[in-house]
Formats: structure tokens, sequence, C-alpha cells
């Protein structure tokens, strides 16, 4: 039919299952490439700031003397490159992103 | 004849989304002449290139633009490559042809839920976005990002995606063109939708040519303006021929962009048929010489300019970009004149604006 060509489509996706998911009951599987957010095991660092120096956003500050990591999550663009390029291979990609603050 | 009144249209508006300030001289309800104005979201990305890394510059390029990102990154490291006189794997080459492909099906059905939303039919909108929503799910699988792929990297691609991946992104499309013909269907007859995109914007294909347009706007003049016609990364091994139509109206750009949509998905099963194995990136040894290289990639939006001049170090002396909104503007403020006030909003939408892009 010329005037209602959306009618069937809209008539089908009636009686199928919905598309969305009821979001905080349900929450999405991520995928194990998905880049969430960067963790970094201190344990393990050496504190070289070979990832400060390659973060094209400047979101990591390191002190090598005062043995201090920190990521400003505001400023990470979660491209990936620190956990590429860090020589201990101590930082890794999170697939979760990072969750919303409650207080 | 009526008086002439000058209305403000933009940056913020309810029915523009684009930060883009347009101050239209309207006649009675006709618009007679349309200015623009721009600057709202300039970001000096151009200026950072030279203060960044040249290997690290693709995250910054990437993120010109949130639709069209896998262009940007594509370009700028083909730019580099082509510069360092870089001959990477095959490998890699196919696979940011696929991921460019599957962005452009992005960034279309993206536009015509867009337009749908524009015309106030909000089923054709949501069922364009649901579509999408499994293009967008498939690329996260392959690459980690679902907007911002992150893919290209100078002298290859972030991570290689495994043959089984291959074949289920190929066989996706089995499934989907159903979907896509449902939708090509309604934009095709709904009365709706005719009679509010045909024979309004009409831009011939002389006007076309001389200001200047690319992209779907040139194609949907009649103008067969594809810049993968070029054969840049592995479109010349590719078959396909660029889409056309002649009417250039709004309903022609539509138009253009759902054939579009088709043709990506016979570039991608065409490119995963042919892929071969082998390495996806190489190490980069050396610095961007002096010299300079300009490198044309066919963004979803049309054609996209990038411009890199190196200076033996690491960081660049200039990076310029000249982005498909850029070079469609001219066309725009053509459409717009002698069209009625209430087709502003749909006509600016016609040619895919993205002001983020225009204004770095």
């Amino acid at each position: 039919m010329r005037i209602l060509p959306m009618a069937k489509i809209v008539l089908k996706s009636l009686f199928r299952k919905a598309a969305t998911q009821m979001y905080p009951l349900i929450t999405k599987e991520y995928y194990p490439a998905t880049r969430g957010k960067v963790l970094n095991d201190t344990e393990f660092c050496i504190y070289c700031g070979m990832c400060q120096r390659k973060c094209p956003a400047g979101a990591i500050e390191v002190i090598r003397a005062k043995r201090y990591w920190a990521l400003d999550p505001k400023r990470c663009v979660t491209c990936n490159y620190c956990v590429e390029v860090c020589p201990k291979k101590c930082m890794t990609m999170d697939k979760r992103y990072t969750a919303p603050s409650t207080n | 004849m009526g008086e002439r009144t000058v209305i403000p249209f933009g940056p913020q508006h309810p029915v523009l989304l684009e930060p883009l300030h347009l101050d239209l001289v309207i006649e009675d309800e006709k618009v007679v002449k349309a200015m623009p104005s721009w600057g709202f979201v300039h970001r000096g990305l151009e200026k950072l290139a030279e203060k960044r890394d040249f290997i690290e510059f693709p995250f910054v390029a990437e993120r010109i633009c949130g639709v069209c990102s896998h262009s940007h990154g594509m370009a700028y490291t083909q730019a580099i490559e082509a510069l360092m006189s870089l001959e990477i794997p095959v490998r890699a080459k196919y696979l940011r042809t696929i991921l460019a492909e599957f962005s452009r099906i992005n960034s279309h059905l993206l536009w015509l839920g867009l337009l749908a939303n524009a015309l106030g039919f909000e089923s054709l909108f949501m069922h364009c976005w649901k579509l999408r929503e499994k293009i967008l799910d498939i690329v996260e699988e392959t690459t980690g990002g679902r907007v911002i792929f992150g893919a290209c990297r100078v002298g290859g691609v972030n991570r290689d995606i495994d043959a089984p991946t291959l074949a289920r992104m190929s066989r996706l499309f089995t499934g989907m063109e159903k979907g896509f013909r449902e939708i090509d269907g309604v934009f095709r007859k709904d009365y709706t939708v005719q009679k509010r995109l045909q024979e309004t914007g009409a831009l011939s294909r002389a006007d076309a040519h001389l200001l200047g347009a690319v992209g779907p706007v040139a194609k949907g003049s009649g103008i067969p303006c594809d810049m993968r016609r070029l054969g840049y990364s592995v479109y010349n091994e590719l078959d396909f021929q660029a889409v056309v139509e002649t009417e250039g109206d709004s309903y022609a750009r539509t138009s253009v962009r759902i054939k579009e949509i088709f043709q990506s998905v016979g570039l991608i099963q065409q490119a995963i048929a042919k892929i071969p194995a082998g390495e996806v990136s190489m190490k980069i040894t050396g610095l961007p010489p002096v010299g300079e290289h300009f490198e044309m990639v066919e963004q979803p939006r049309g054609e996209a300019v990038y411009y890199v001049k190196g200076n033996g170090t690491r960081f660049l002396e200039r990076f310029r970009v000249r982005n498909s909104t850029f070079a469609n503007i001219p066309a725009l403020l053509k459409i717009l004149e002698g069209c009625e006030l209430s087709d502003v909003p749909m006509l600016i939408l016609s040619i895919d604006p993205c002001i983020s892009c225009a204004e770095r």
C-alpha cells in the first residue's frame, strides 16, 4: 500500500522482542576488545613515565621520586596507547566503563 | 513585494542541531539570501599537530569528528605513509577499507534516522537506528570502540580481525539486507517523505560543479564525484561505480545515501572475500622528511582533503584538513535561496552537515 508502507514494519515490531534492554536491571555484556577505562597495577609499575610522555591527551601524571601515578579520567580519551607502550605491561584496559559516581 | 526581514537562525535552535549560525533574509515566507557565520566549535586541532608526535596524532585526528572518525584516521595515516614513502601490509589496507565501509553504513543510517526525525517520522527514525546498532556492535567487538574506532595507526591497524569474525561480518548483512530493503521501501514510497523531499532544494549540475559541491550533494546533482575511484587503499582492487542521481533535489540526495548503503555492503563482502593473510602493522623507523603531501579520501559525507608538511622532526610543520561540509556550504547557500522558511532545517540537514569537522 502506498500510503502506509511503514505500517507493516511497525506491526511486525509490535509482536517481536524489544530491541532495547532494561538498562539498570540488565547490563550490556562488553566485548573483550572494548576500551572502557585504563587501570594500572602500581605494584609492578616502575614509574618510568613512558605512559605520561606518550599520552596524546596529557591525562597521566607520573612523579618517579614520589612513586606517584595518577590518571585524570576526565582528560583520558581511552585510546589504549599507554597500555601498548607500557614496558612492564602493568597497565591494562578494562572493558567496563567508569561507573557513574553516586554520592 | 513584502518587506525584507533578517532572521537569525542557530547556533542554538530547537530544529537545528548543528552549531551553525545563518542570517536568513526573508521576504514573506521565502528565503531570499542566507549568510553563514561560524567558529563556535573551533578547537585548534590543526595547530595541535605541531605539538604532538606524528605517531600519536592519529588519536587526535580521529577525534575531529565522531561519525566519520575512522575516515579521518585513515586519511591522516595514509598522508603520513605517503610522505614517508612507506608501503604498509596489504592486509592492513584491506582491514582499513572494510572498517571505512562499516563507518559509511553507520553514518548513512544515522543520517537517515535524523532525516526521519526531522520529518516527524519517529518510527522510521527508531527503525534506522535499530539497524545501526548492529553495525556499532560488530565494530565494537572488532576494534574496541563503538564510535571512535581507534583502528588506524601509522603503519597499519591496531589489531587483526580473525577469519571466523570476518566471515561473521560478511554474514551479518544477509540478515540485515532485508532491513535495509524495508527502510528503502519506506523512503521510496511513503507519501510524507516524498512530499517533504521531492522538488525541494534543487541544485542543478552546473551549480553543483561551479560551487564545488562534493559527496552525496554532488552525486545527487549528477556529478560522479567519488574519491574512492582514485583507488586509494585497496579500492582499485574492488569493483564499484559511483552512485549518481540526476534530479538534484533533497530526495535525490537521500536516494544516493540509501544506494551507497547497498554499495558499501557489496564492497565489504568483496573485500572480505579477497583479504590476504599476513601482517597487519609494520614498525616505523625514521621521521617524516622535509616535504608535503595531499591526500584525498571519500568520507561518508564527501571528499576530505588532508595536507601534511614535514620538516624532518617528530612534529609536522603544517597540517590542514578541508572537510566535505566546508566544501558543501556554498552549495547549501544556493539551495536555501528561494526556499520556504519551514524547509530550512530540512535543507540544512540534506547536505549532512558536520560543523565539528568543518571547524576542526
